[in-house]
């Protein structure tokens, strides 16, 4: 993704989108504490209605888009968000993999929409959750149950500046190689999923004492097959496996839990 | 707004606030007799996927359906499944739960004083704006924001979907002193937090009252926030008084374990969200509720900062009953937050573990707490393996539904009566503060209030969605 300056020295267009999500991702935005107003002075806040109600219709020059399709209307607005916009990124889990609701994929949706609810007839909903990418072409994906700060601020700056952005393809290892943390699965034996995650949280989870439970999904070469007598090994039952990579990024890890990829 | 006829009003957007919603009022004859919020929650099932998930999984899930308040959500989560294999977290375990929780409510509530709700107030679309002709107000909301984040960030690895908290405690609990540099930032918010009390006190504030029962769990001796018993105010109506008084009101408590048989969920065709009734009536929770039912509970602090926010005196029972000083009642809570934040961190000492084991058992578990929106009712059933076989999640959107159309109804009806003809956009405008002032969290796919208003005698018109 790089992105040539709108013409006329215009400020670039941002707005910001929501689908069948928690907010939490674009929550982090406004979680930019120092950063906040700084963005706000480079950027037209064209569409954020968590930030203002001055909304105009686009054209956009990079619209970020939280959260999977579930429903008809949504399946259509991305549409009309992908036309409207130059750039689209996707920002977190459920608008990358599909999010926790994709585990509507591998149940009776219908049976989902009668627990819940008493009338499920009042409620629209598809039997599928399923990320922007399968609707429409996206420039770029943020992965992560939510994002992490560093990596949205990578992005718009990255975008600003007409440059790709440095989001590394690794594991979770290495950042936590890098925070100098103890490894848990062999000094504790923690069953951890941080040599077939992605990296962007900052390996948070280990540095509690606590086994990587995947919520930014894949990284770019895993072999999960090699991983799962790890797990087995250090305590977990197949149940809890196969619970374990259905959770955050169920479609995603189960693309790659066949074979090596 | 005419008096007859049918009319569509298209707003661009329901802004600063979390959710799509349309709004559907009836008029007959100069009378509003109808006010639908209709809200549209692409649906997500969580209670249906829970289901044949481990115990252990419901605060990390949960977590997820909002990102606003994960915290509120492990919390009520943690006690429910804890209640469920008869677990009690105390002691200093139960304090860090609490510093936690402090965390999100100063993050939360800050969030909507300073970028969502002020904006109404001073004429603004929002905080980007306010930044241009009142940055120091911005920047200082950032900064206590900040703060309360700092907290999540510390004891919770990050501010939102923390990964620290587990059933019976935390993965990693702080060593002695290192929640000290914590309390340099909060003493600064403190400060801070004082000045945004007297900041939103200076705001105009619309006459308005509310005729609903109250619901906030109490605990003795200190504001309700981790823990408590549900307590029911009655209502302005029940007593003959106007919705307006700030007078106290008769409480009463039941058991948490009771809470299914106290609150009905029931679906209505306008939404997604079910909604809940206590006794068959509409009924209230969040900062208005809490504040009426714990407010003589405030530290000593945030009680001088309610009585110098014009709020009356807390400890002499006060209540405040206007939706639209519900921005000042925030203000306090955040302060008291930061207050009762800083005075766990000073009487902190790390616990012998960071956890009490939870074996499970067979069994339901019923959980409450209170989320900065309001109380957060989780009930599990679980079997002797620790699977879940029963999940029920009431946020307090749902519940506030109910009261939320109430006060749309009574905002349009006090307009009709003063003869005042408002123009399609300064009708809208009063509906989003009016919704506003609840702080939903809707969590939905898109924001627009679509207003439409009917005369009787005309077909209804369809809703904008499905």
């Amino acid at each position: 993704m790089s992105a040539p300056r709108p013409e006329g020295g215009r400020r670039p267009a941002l707005a910001v989108f929501k689908l069948a999500s928690c907010d939490g991702c674009q929550l982090t935005l406004l979680d930019c504490e120092d950063e906040l107003l700084n963005v706000a002075e480079r950027v037209e806040i064209a569409h954020f209605l968590e930030a203002s109600s001055a909304v105009r219709p686009g054209p956009y020059d990079l619209a970020l888009v939280e959260g999977s399709v579930t429903t008809p209307q949504d399946a259509q607005r991305i549409r009309e968000i992908r036309a409207a916009a130059r750039f689209l990124v996707t920002i977190g889990a459920c608008a990358t993999a599909g999010g926790i609701q994709a585990l509507r994929n591998f149940a009776d949706v219908e049976e989902f929409r009668a627990t819940v609810y008493a009338r499920p007839e009042y409620i629209a909903t598809l039997a599928t959750s399923t990320p922007v990418s399968a609707h429409v072409p996206v420039d770029f994906e943020l992965r992560g149950c939510p994002i992490d700060r560093g990596q949205l601020l990578e992005v718009i700056t990255a975008f600003l500046a007409g440059r790709k952005p440095d989001v590394p393809n690794h594991s979770v290892c290495f950042a936590c190689k890098r925070r100098g943390t103890v490894c848990v699965t062999v000094a504790h034996g923690t069953p951890c999923l941080g040599p077939v995650t992605h990296a962007g949280c900052g390996a948070i989870c280990p540095a509690y004492g606590r086994g990587c439970y995947g919520c930014f999904g894949p990284s770019g070469s895993v072999n999960l097959p090699a991983l799962i007598p790890l797990l087995r090994r250090d305590g977990m039952s197949e149940d809890d496996v196969r619970r374990t990579l259905r959770t955050y990024n169920a479609a995603s890890f189960a693309e790659v839990e066949g074979a090596p990829s | 707004m005419t008096h007859r006829g049918s009319r569509v009003l298209h707003v661009g957007s329901l802004a600063r606030v979390e959710g799509e919603g349309a709004l559907h009022l009836t008029v007959d004859d100069g009378t509003v007799t109808g006010a639908e919020l209709r809200i549209y929650e692409p649906p997500r099932f969580f209670e249906a996927f829970l289901r044949g998930r481990a115990y252990t999984e419901p605060p990390d899930i949960t977590a997820r359906v909002c990102g606003i308040c994960p915290v509120a959500y492990q919390m009520s989560a943690c006690r429910a499944v804890e209640d469920a294999c008869g677990v009690t977290v105390g002691g200093q375990l139960a304090a860090l739960r609490r510093l936690l929780y402090c965390g999100e409510w100063i993050e939360s509530q800050i969030l909507h004083i300073h970028l969502l709700h002020a904006p109404d107030f001073l004429g603004v679309d929002g905080a980007i704006e306010l930044a241009r002709t009142q940055r120091g107000h911005v920047e200082r909301g950032l900064r206590i924001k900040q703060a309360g984040n700092a907290i999540l960030e510390q004891l919770g690895g990050r501010a939102i979907h923390p990964v620290n908290v587990r059933l019976g405690g935390f993965h990693r609990i702080p060593a002695a002193g290192e929640l000290k540099p914590l309390a340099e930032r909060l003493r600064r918010a403190r400060d801070d937090a004082w000045e945004t009390v007297r900041w939103v006190a200076g705001f105009d504030f619309p006459e308005a009252g509310l005729d609903h029962t109250l619901l906030a769990l109490a605990e003795p001796g200190r504001y309700a926030i981790d823990s408590g018993m549900p307590t029911v105010m009655a209502s302005p109506g029940e007593h003959g008084i106007p919705a307006a008084s700030t007078a106290p009101l008769p409480l009463r408590q039941f058991p948490v374990y009771a809470f299914p048989a106290e609150v009905t969920e029931k679906q209505v065709p306008h939404s997604t969200a079910l909604q809940a009734t206590l006794g068959g009536e509409r009924y209230l929770t969040g900062s208005l509720a809490r504040y009426a039912i714990s407010g003589r509970w405030l530290s000593p602090l945030a009680q001088e900062a309610a009585r110098e926010g014009g709020l009356g005196d807390p400890a002499a029972g006060k209540v405040c009953r206007n939706p639209f000083r519900s921005i000042v009642v925030r203000a306090v809570e955040a302060l008291y937050a930061i207050d009762e934040a800083l005075r766990i961190i000073d009487a902190y000492e790390p616990p012998s573990r960071p956890y009490v084991d939870v074996p499970p058992r067979a069994g339901t578990g019923h959980g409450a707490t209170e989320a900065p929106r309001g109380l957060l009712y989780h009930r599990y059933t679980l079997d002797a393996d620790g699977l879940i076989t029963a999940a029920t999640l009431v946020p307090p959107t749902s519940q506030n539904q109910a009261a939320i159309e109430d006060d749309l109804r009574r905002l349009v009806q006090s307009r009709l009566d003063a003869g005042v003809r408002d123009t399609e956009a300064e009708l809208t405008a009063l509906c989003e503060r009016g919704i506003r002032n609840h702080d939903p969290c809707i969590s939905c796919s898109a924001h627009f209030l679509d207003l439409t208003v009917e005369a009787v005698d005309r077909p209804r018109r369809s809703p904008p969605c499905p």
